[in-house]
């Protein structure tokens, strides 16, 4: 597809029209700038957009933030909103990784009063944190309790003394999704993820120390306790081995569901269930249980990092980490958004994109009722980060969602190739940034030089009005599995 | 690899891709397995030889390839084992297909990103000109 077979709608909103392919049932929004096109309309993103906008059920448009890249089956950076109970629920456009997400912990102690410790920092963090792919978590939970986890989420961890009352209160769905349901979760998936939780995973997962380095919205900066020039601790992480294998065993049931209820799809990756029928039940059901365990691990890991944090900084006023907000963006939920002028219950599938609830939104802590719900936007490695707020606008016209990072242009073979990962900790290193990383390659997978610049991709959210910028970060220590 | 099989790394924005060939079908999940273990740079760690076996039931030969490949990556999470040694055989059963393999090998460490799960993307098996055909693309 070309750009010029888009019908603008702005400069930053663009529309592919029901119709372009004969089997769409509604349009693919995209929210870009013509440049931020010209970088992915070659990979397969727009093709998968259009892919999803053949989900039986569909309302409204499918929705593709500026940080789209391709994915398999449905777009990373994509939302697709289904009619409840009368349209699909499509675990492929949920994602493998369920409830991979954000958490920002904040404190008070200032940049030049913690630089010289920042090394010590990032090895404790390393240490107490356990990263890699099948590491073993922090704390080891019995198969009976592993199902109290994926009942409870993060109000588990707060019934074991790993959470606070603020932590759970600052936690999207307050930590814990309701009706979950652990028996739907295979054994296989709890056997894959019993010993992982608290653990940090590898892939593009991190943690991040960062540095309050401007602020855009004092008011709302304020309200989620974030100061100029004191630091911050990014966690980005999900629900490990037992996502990937909840997503695996219904992806591969459902390929028998579509067949049985004559349901079409142009690949098989994006197959689906009718809401009401068992196949959907007890995939939602499982797929809560993940979210629930996923809430339930950056907390052990926000637990952690907090030890690290004031250990290092014990006696420095303001060390203590408060939670700013953590955030999914690898979920399906109920909401209710207004469709056509009409008030309507749909399931929000969202893959790689935020929730970005606004002012007065249900669900939001009242310290967050006025300004919206804080969205949490890592950017690739050595770059800023970002704190946005949900708006009235991005409930109108994003199912209220946002971008959620920076977003690849780049295959991990060849970021390999132009960048080793010594050379990468070197640069980083010399920017002032510590470095602990598991794997070098790894490392080298992640350069920022594979991923869009992700202060692009939030001025084209903040000019659409679909978020609006509190604070920008600036990292100095990051730990990779 | 052997001169009637092989594969090549595929481009992909943010996951691995691979396109695998191989005279005969088995062979064709066997090389997929080779090539899982490549991109993921399993690498012989020290510990004791171990043999599992596996089998499962697929409606077609996509499904199979996923359910095989994903038996693979629970042994390689939760044991850390990779096997380079697989003997796998295939038979028609109940309409579908069912795989039955022995799996020999060792404890591994992983020099790359370890692959976390197989998915249906573009999943074709197809005749071409060097046997049968398959594309994978990974998760990672």
């Amino acid at each position: 597809m070309r750009i010029e077979e888009l019908r603008k709608i702005s400069d930053m909103e663009w529309e592919i029209p029901v119709g372009t392919r004969a089997d769409m049932r509604v349009p693919v929004r995209l929210f870009a700038s013509r440049e931020l096109l010209e970088q992915i309309i070659g990979d397969k993103s727009i093709e998968q957009a259009i892919n999803a906008a053949t989900l039986p059920g569909l309302v409204g448009a499918v929705i593709v933030m500026p940080d789209m890249h391709q994915g398999y089956g449905f777009p990373i950076g994509g939302i697709a909103a289904t009619a409840y109970p009368g349209g699909v629920v499509s675990p492929g456009a949920i994602g493998y990784d369920i409830n991979c997400g954000v958490r920002l912990l904040a404190s008070f102690v200032n940049f030049d009063e913690a630089r010289s410790e920042l090394g010590t920092l990032a090895t404790l963090l390393d240490q107490y944190c356990p990263s890699g792919v099948g590491t073993k978590g922090a704390i080891r939970v019995s198969v009976g309790e592993l199902d109290t986890v994926l009942k409870d989420g993060a109000h588990w961890a707060q019934r074991r003394g790993f959470a606070t009352e603020a932590d759970v209160r600052r936690t999207e769905e307050g930590g814990r999704l309701d009706d979950a349901d652990p028996e739907a979760v295979s054994e296989r998936a709890k056997e894959r993820g019993r010993e992982q939780i608290g653990s940090l995973g590898a892939g593009n997962h991190f943690i991040e120390v960062e540095v309050v380095d401007d602020i855009f919205d004092e008011g709302a900066a304020a309200a989620m306790g974030l100061r100029p020039d004191c630091l911050t601790v990014q966690i980005h992480c999900g629900s490990r081995g037992l996502g990937h294998q909840v997503c695996t065993d219904y992806v591969q049931q459902f390929q028998g569901a579509v067949k049985k209820y004559g349901i079409e799809l142009p690949d098989r990756e994006l197959v689906c269930a009718p809401m009401n029928s068992p196949e959907a039940r007890a995939y939602l059901g499982a797929m809560r249980a993940a979210a629930n365990f996923a809430f339930a691990n950056r907390q052990l890991l926000a637990h952690s990092a907090r030890r690290a944090f004031e250990e290092v900084y014990r006696g420095k006023s303001g060390a203590h980490l408060h939670q700013v907000y953590d955030i999914t963006h690898n979920m399906g939920k109920i909401e209710t958004h207004e469709i056509e002028g009409k008030a309507m219950k749909v399931c929000v599938h969202r893959k790689g994109a935020t929730r970005a609830f606004g002012p007065g939104a249900p669900g939001l802590p009242p310290e967050y009722r006025e300004i919206g719900q804080p969205v949490i936007i890592p950017g690739s490695m050595g770059t800023a980060s970002w704190v946005l707020v949900g708006t009235a606008a991005s409930m109108e016209r994003s199912f209220g969602s946002s971008c959620h990072g920076a977003g690849r242009v780049m295959s991990r073979s060849r970021a390999k190739k132009e960048v080793r990962g010594e050379e990468l900790r070197r640069q980083l290193e010399g920017q002032g940034i510590h470095v602990r990383a598991g794997s070098l390659p790894g490392l080298a997978e992640e350069a920022p030089l594979a991923y869009k610049d992700v202060d692009a991709v939030v001025e084209i959210v903040s000019k659409a009005g679909i978020a609006k910028k509190v604070a920008r970060l600036r990292p100095v220590a990051v730990i990779k599995g | 690899m052997t001169e009637r099989s092989g594969f090549e790394e595929l481009q992909h924005t943010a996951d691995w891709a691979v396109r695998v060939w191989a005279d005969e079908i088995p062979e064709l999940f066997v090389e997929s397995a080779r090539a899982m273990y490549s991109l993921s740079g399993a690498k012989r760690a020290t510990g004791q030889r171990q043999i599992k076996m596996a089998n499962g039931w697929g409606p077609d030969l996509e499904s199979l390839l996923v359910a095989f490949l994903s038996e693979l990556i629970f042994y390689a999470e939760t044991e850390s084992l990779s096997f380079p040694t697989i003997v796998f055989r295939l038979k028609p059963e109940g309409g579908g297909h069912r795989y039955e393999a022995r799996l020999e090998g060792w404890p591994a460490v992983w020099m790359n990103k370890p692959i976390k799960a197989v998915t249906y993307h573009n999943l074709r098996l197809s005749r071409t000109e060097r046997g049968h055909e398959v594309e994978i693309v990974f998760d990672v």
